[in-house]
């Protein structure tokens, strides 16, 4: 029966129907999805883990013992698995392994936009790119055959506009693989040189193998079209843009394989066509390819490597300037993200704009920190890097600024990579102070579960990582826990802390206010009567307060009583809302 | 059929996700093409959120682009004044009156731009603007607006109540269903 799916959905029920048995991913908009909808099959054993390379090397293990495995992430997080990514290559699988990675062209949720296809080539291995959700279902089938086939574990690739759109699938049905018994065999699976420069010629073949593979593999098409005064060589979600600016103009070489390419088929067409462009998101992935080749071929010269395309964009620089809408003279207020009304993190920030710290940021709704009034983050990098930053910082200024600088990361951030940063500061003895937003949740991708929080992926209790324990047993003496509800007990915690002579942890504990569980009290009001419009509530950026005519006015419908505000009015004007 | 554009905007947090749900699935039943673009992630977190939703024969693109809505439902005023250079000539908008300042006004780095439903009107648009809060309200919650805007909506398509209604009940919790129902019945006799 027909079905509106996510890309990434669709990608999971592909995985499934291909009879996948293990998944180990981290969570990471966009890719987050597809091992959330995979995890509720009965018949796949699904985890998060604490981090991509955890992930990567858990699903390369269970492909050793026999099951199809899968583990997906975000582009950044295969920087986090480029390790085992790289030497997986050499060793090739045991059943089919499939590595599903989603890049954010656009940067809706990410640090970068990187274009992950860099890493196909790098470790030379093939990918596969839908272009929608009919095509990820079939395409994640699809690479446990060639996965197998070739003896190579196979990347799928999502972008964020393929991964979070929906469009109409057709589920089947759920195959058994064959059996695949893992046998012991050292020259294949043991990576000391002695082996691993037997294999690299393997891997050489291997894309030759693939190359002639892509050759007549129908997931490289040419779509005919009337004007070959241009032929468009195009894949993923800018193949979709194509068709909408252009219909059936030009012919369309249409790539489902993005690496190894089809290096006979991108010749032919060439020749068949007067000119060449390459319509491609991001970087001259394919474009330098055709360079390679001897080609003439147009793209970046078009098309911008920065940000994402779009049918206009298309339209417009092959020929036809699109009409657009009216534009208001009125000047529109951006509406950035903002951290949400009641949550925990606002009073943790609050006191660090109010104590004027330098603060070493990380990746989670935390980042909105930055965000004026409370402005209280200084850098953001990438998992972890608060930690081992705020080490190096420490360590290099010297005195005078330890006392005026710390970390802070969220909870999950933290086990994914934080605690070997805070391992450093113990071994090295920075005198850092570390601040955990223990908020009880992955947020940021939409309340996911980790090691702290007592749940796995399934949702069943288990083994729930003690962070006090597990801070104190790396080395760190000074443990702490605060509300991050009370902000005279946070700052009186934050200047203790940076004041002592040794490195210390201060854990900041209190759940996501999104949670289900979490009960609120009662919403705030503001009493006009009291309230002198003296503006201190504004102060700490909660988007259900503004000032009204002078005074300040909460929206009840956001309010969760969560009670920071009224800590900073010195006026009793901030008053439970009577039911 | 030529492919129609709707456009979803509002407030993370608004419950755009589940109109644009609701949407596809009832034009997958009446046997269309449909793509359904959503925003995951950040902006979720009360920035500025658009999912699109578009239905046709056969469709390509995954995105509305400037010039190509057919119609722009707003969950709020300011994000319908954003949005208007997506709105095709000839496209309608339908907004809810509702204003939440977002934290350029809040922080007084920015004003709240007046009248701007009257603004739109004056500069050609075709709006319809109403308090789907007020309607949510009386349906029984302030998160009921998304179907009061879908009961809106629902009045300049040739697709039946007794369908909306059905594209509801496969949307909602069943807790909530009945409270739903009253808000699109509220939204289309508005």
């Amino acid at each position: 029966m027909k079905t509106l799916m996510l890309g990434n959905e669709a990608a999971a029920r592909g995985l499934y129907e291909a009879g996948c048995a293990f998944v180990s991913s981290y969570p990471g908009t966009p890719s987050t999805e597809i091992t959330e909808t995979i995890a509720k099959y009965p018949e796949v054993y699904a985890e998060w883990a604490p981090n991509e390379k955890v992930a990567m090397e858990s699903a390369f293990g269970a492909c050793l013992a026999g099951k199809r495995s899968f583990c997906g992430m975000k582009h950044v997080g295969l920087n986090v698995a480029a390790d085992p990514l790289f030497t997986i290559s050499y060793t090739g699988v045991n059943a089919g392994m499939v590595i599903a990675v989603a890049d954010d062209a656009g940067m809706h949720s990410s640090q970068n936009e990187q274009d992950s296809r860099h890493y196909a080539r790098a470790a030379k291995m093939p990918m596969l790119e839908p272009a929608d959700s009919g095509e990820a279902l079939e395409m994640a089938k699809l690479a446990y055959e060639i996965s197998e086939q070739f003896d190579t574990a196979v990347l799928l690739k999502m972008c964020t506009r393929i991964a979070h759109s929906q469009s109409v699938v057709e589920p089947g049905e759920r195959i058994t693989p064959p059996e695949k018994p893992y046998e012991k065999n050292g020259a294949k699976y043991i990576m000391m040189p002695g082996n691993a420069k037997r294999r690299h010629p393997v891997v050489e073949e291997r894309t030759k193998a693939l190359i002639a593979y892509a050759e007549t593999s129908p997931l490289n098409r040419v779509e005919e079209g009337r004007d070959k005064s241009i032929g468009i060589i195009t894949s993923s979600t800018s193949y979709q843009y194509v068709k909408e600016a252009l219909g059936d103009t030009y012919p369309v070489l249409k790539l489902g394989m993005i690496w190894p390419m089809p290096e006979k088929k991108i010749l032919d067409f060439a020749a068949s066509v007067e000119k060449l462009v390459v319509v491609e998101e991001l970087d001259g992935f394919i474009e330098n390819h055709c360079k390679e080749l001897g080609l003439q071929a147009e793209g970046k010269n078009l098309f911008s490597c920065i940000d994402e395309l779009n049918q206009n964009i298309v339209a417009e620089k092959l020929g036809k300037a699109p009409d657009v809408g009216v534009k208001l003279d009125d000047a529109i207020p951006a509406r950035p993200p903002v951290m949400c009304a009641g949550c925990p993190h606002r009073g943790l920030f609050y006191t660090l704009s109010k104590l004027k710290l330098t603060v070493l940021g990380d990746i989670g709704c935390y980042t909105l920190g930055a965000v004026a009034p409370l402005a209280a983050i200084d850098t953001t990098i990438c998992m972890g890097a608060s930690v081992s930053g705020l080490h190096g910082f420490n360590k290099a200024s010297g005195g005078e600024m330890e006392g005026k600088t710390v970390a802070v990361i969220g909870d999950s951030t933290f086990m994914h990579s934080g605690v070997t940063g805070l391992i450093n500061i113990a071994y090295n003895e920075s005198n850092s102070t570390v601040i955990i937003l223990d908020n009880s949740i992955t947020g940021m991708t939409g309340h996911q579960q980790n090691p702290t929080t007592g749940y796995n992926l399934k949702g069943d209790p288990c083994t729930k990582i003690d962070l006090e324990s597990l801070c104190r047993s790396v080395g760190i003496r000074r443990v702490r826990v605060v509300d991050p509800y009370n902000l005279k007990e946070c700052e009186e915690a934050v200047k203790e802390e940076l004041a002592a002579a040794e490195p210390s942890v201060i854990i900041s504990r209190r759940p996501c206010a999104l949670l289900k569980y979490v009960k609120h009290k009662a919403p705030l009001t503001a009493n006009p009567d009291k309230c002198v419009g003296c503006k201190s509530c504004m102060r700490i950026g909660c988007p259900a307060i503004s000032i009204v005519d002078g005074k300040a006015r909460i929206d009840n419908t956001l309010c969760v009583g969560c009670g920071v505000c009224q800590q900073l009015c010195k006026f009793d004007a901030l008053e439970a809302l009577q039911a | 059929m030529e492919t129609k554009n709707i456009m979803i905007v509002g407030v993370g947090g608004q419950g755009t996700l589940l109109a644009s749900k609701l949407l596809g699935r009832l034009l997958l039943d009446k046997g269309y093409d449909v793509k359904v673009s959503e925003v995951h992630g950040m902006s979720q977190r009360g920035g500025s959120v658009v999912t699109y939703v578009r239905f046709g024969d056969k469709v390509y693109s995954p995105i509305i682009d400037k010039g190509e809505a057919d119609f722009i439902v707003s969950f709020e005023l300011l994000e319908a004044a954003r949005w208007t250079e997506y709105l095709k000539k000839g496209g309608k908008i339908v907004t809810n009156t509702q204003q939440m300042n977002p934290m350029p006004v809040i922080t007084g780095a920015a004003a709240y731009p007046q009248e701007l439903a009257e603004k739109m009107a004056a500069a050609g648009m075709d709006v319809d603007a109403f308090d789907a809060l007020a309607l949510a309200q009386e349906a029984g919650s302030s998160k009921a607006v998304n179907i009061v805007l879908m009961g809106r909506l629902s009045r300049y398509f040739d697709i039946s109540e007794e369908e909306w209604h059905a594209a509801i009940a496969k949307s909602v919790p069943e807790k909530f269903l009945e409270m739903n129902q009253k808000a699109f019945t509220l939204g289309r006799q508005a």
